[in-house]
């Protein structure tokens, strides 16, 4: 295995969580002030995190000025709250990954592939369109693509259900099929009524964007990822049973039928509020927890909050290389993680199916 | 009594797979339960440990209503080991076994030195304790049995409920694992494929057919030549083996036969 180093690194056995924890969350503090820092107008990475310091309560007096007012302003103003705004999508559709994953007993399941995107999206734009949920104001949109999300979710999930059992094929079929309806639903909306949609085209919801990121945006989306993750650090064992199927997680003091509804509200819950800011982002949910798992194992009590971490990490970086690869055009993130992800997806399909 | 079950029915859309059946176990008994395949063997289990809900009928569990009971109260009277053992996801041996111990963990509480006690020692039990860091995914099936019966052991509940355990292991890997039970000295409720196995494990057997029980009683009441030609459609030859002191049966090819 190629990975032999990185685990002995990470030996399981005498695994640190707090050390790995430590380590990705310097590793996150990091990649934030390089992140910055990078774009059409480089910043040095010491001014970043000298304008960054500059803004911290207390401390921030004592720091020597060396910075210019534009690179204040780019930094703060503009880079700062898309850079959040990726840390949080990235852990909220990594932790959705591994929702769903324990939900279907599946490492292939991911909100992109089983068209709970797609479904949010469509679900979104339809809400944008007919003004259903305008009452609830700055929050409609995401709550139109939550219910997007939680229909579709519950749609997959029994269309791929034969015998009680979760049939992979029946799945990824399923998923593939109502992702395509949805995309067309979208596709249908956004052409014919272009102008009440706003910023909001096709393109962004079908291949995802941080760009136009405001701090507004990050809020809600925040706090749904602290709220749901605690939910499934609380529930860690009864996650890992489900892995062991839903007769022998019954078996063992498990309520299955009520984690399994949990487990679908907590992910479409996670995918809408992230597909609302950030439109569809695909393939997150299945990289960053395979990754994961090979780094820390299966127990749900490492793979959750270090998902998360990685999970930030990844697309935080993955949005530096969508607005630098063709400067000044920007890439939408969404269609660099479809061509990691896609590549790893086939990769764990073939291995899948070796092993059958 | 440990469990008794009256009158329970259950039907998957139409047919009855389990029609109308009662059993009972006693405390430390080994009761087995026999029949053809697709006789309701491994439905009436599943309905006994709750992965089914019977459409009628009742259970009691040490003198409880077992279809009222918490699952995790369930969970702490009776293990299961159940056909399917496959993860496909990757745990250590050990972190198998010791998921075991879920039951008796509350929301917050983290795996204390007793949990790890217990679960070393189900390790040992078993003869896999060499084996405790590694996957449990590159396990071969016997290998991944034994690891199943430490995790029940972890669970440290009282009365066992085996659905078929060895159905697709070697000789050997049936024996052991059916050893390995025996020597727990728990009650046991287990569905056997293999007749002269029952017969060595069994204090009392229960035969299923069609979904009902069509005899009932101890290994030698049961496996005669006459019955199981009755259930099975097989010719046989039964006699008591010198030295287990058990019934013993040999089955007749057509050849032999006629």
């Amino acid at each position: 295995m190629k990975f032999t180093a990185l685990k002995r690194l990470f030996n399981r056995e005498k695994l640190d969580m707090k050390v790995v924890i430590l380590l990705l969350v310097a590793i996150s503090i990091i990649s934030v002030v390089l992140c910055l820092g990078l774009g059409p107008v480089y910043v040095s990475p010491g001014n970043t995190a000298r304008i960054l310091l500059s803004r911290i309560p207390v401390i921030g007096d004592g720091i020597p000025h060396t910075w210019q007012q534009v690179e204040e302003n780019i930094v703060i103003g503009l880079r700062l709250p898309r850079v959040c705004l990726g840390l949080v999508v990235g852990a909220s559709l990594s932790i959705t990954g591994v929702a769903m994953q324990a939900l279907v007993r599946n490492h292939l399941a991911d909100p992109f592939i089983l068209g709970v995107s797609s479904g949010a999206s469509a679900a979104a734009t339809l809400g944008m369109l007919f003004g259903t949920f305008a009452f609830l104001g700055r929050y409609s949109l995401s709550i139109s693509a939550f219910l997007g999300a939680a229909v579709t979710i519950i749609f997959v999930y029994s269309l791929s259900r034969v015998q009680g059992r979760i049939n992979m094929a029946q799945l990824l079929l399923s998923g593939v099929a109502i992702s395509m309806i949805m995309d067309g639903v979208t596709r249908v909306i956004t052409l014919s009524a272009p102008n009440a949609l706003g910023l909001h085209n096709a393109t962004f919801w079908m291949s995802g964007s941080l760009a136009g990121a405001k701090s507004g945006y990050l809020r809600l989306p925040f706090v749904v990822l602290l709220i749901c993750m605690a939910i499934l650090i609380i529930n860690y064992r009864g996650l890992n049973l489900l892995l062991l199927g839903e007769e022998s997680a019954g078996a063992l003091g498990i309520n299955v039928k009520r984690l399994q509804k949990l487990l679908i509200l907590v992910a479409s819950l996670m995918s809408g509020v992230t597909i609302a800011v950030s439109g569809t982002i695909g393939f997150v949910g299945l990289m960053v927890p395979h990754f994961t798992r090979l780094l820390v194992g299966g127990d749900h009590r490492r793979v959750l909050p270090v998902s998360a971490l990685m999970g930030g990490i990844l697309v935080v970086w993955v949005d530096v290389l969508a607005r630098m690869l063709i400067a000044p055009e920007e890439l939408p993130v969404g269609i660099l993680t479809a061509i990691i992800g896609g590549p790893l997806f086939i990769f764990l399909l073939r291995r899948k199916n070796r092993k059958n | 009594m440990q469990l008794k079950v009256d009158n329970m029915t259950y039907s998957y859309g139409g047919k009855e797979a389990v029609d109308n059946i009662s059993i009972h176990v006693n405390k430390g008994e080994f009761v087995g339960v026999i029949g053809p395949n697709g006789s309701g063997k491994s439905t009436l289990l599943k309905n006994i440990y709750r992965a089914l809900t019977p459409d009628r009928g009742t259970a009691v569990l040490d003198g409880e209503a077992l279809f009222s009971m918490s699952h995790k109260k369930t969970a702490l009277k009776m293990g299961v080991v159940g056909q399917e053992n496959e993860v496909p996801f990757d745990f250590t041996v050990e972190e198998i076994v010791a998921m075991g111990r879920t039951p008796h963990k509350k929301l917050f509480e983290i795996d204390n030195e007793y949990d790890r006690e217990i679960t070393n020692h189900a390790l040992e039990h078993v003869g896999m304790e060499s084996m405790a860091k590694r996957s449990y995914l590159h396990l071969s099936g016997g290998e991944k049995q034994r690891v199943i019966i430490a995790r029940v052991i972890a669970q440290e509940s009282d009365f066992l409920i085996l659905d078929e355990p060895t159905n697709h292991l070697d000789i050997s890997y049936q024996m052991q694992v059916l050893d390995f039970v025996k020597r727990l000295e728990v009650t046991v409720l287990s569905a056997i494929h293999d007749l002269n196995m029952a017969a060595l494990y069994c204090d009392r057997i229960y035969v299923l057919k069609g979904g009902k029980i069509v005899r009932e009683g101890t290994p030698k009441e049961v496996l005669t030549p006459e019955n199981i030609y009755e259930i099975y459609g097989v010719h046989c030859d039964t006699a008591i083996h010198p030295l287990t002191g058990k019934v013993s049966i040999t089955f007749l090819p057509a050849s032999v036969y006629a």
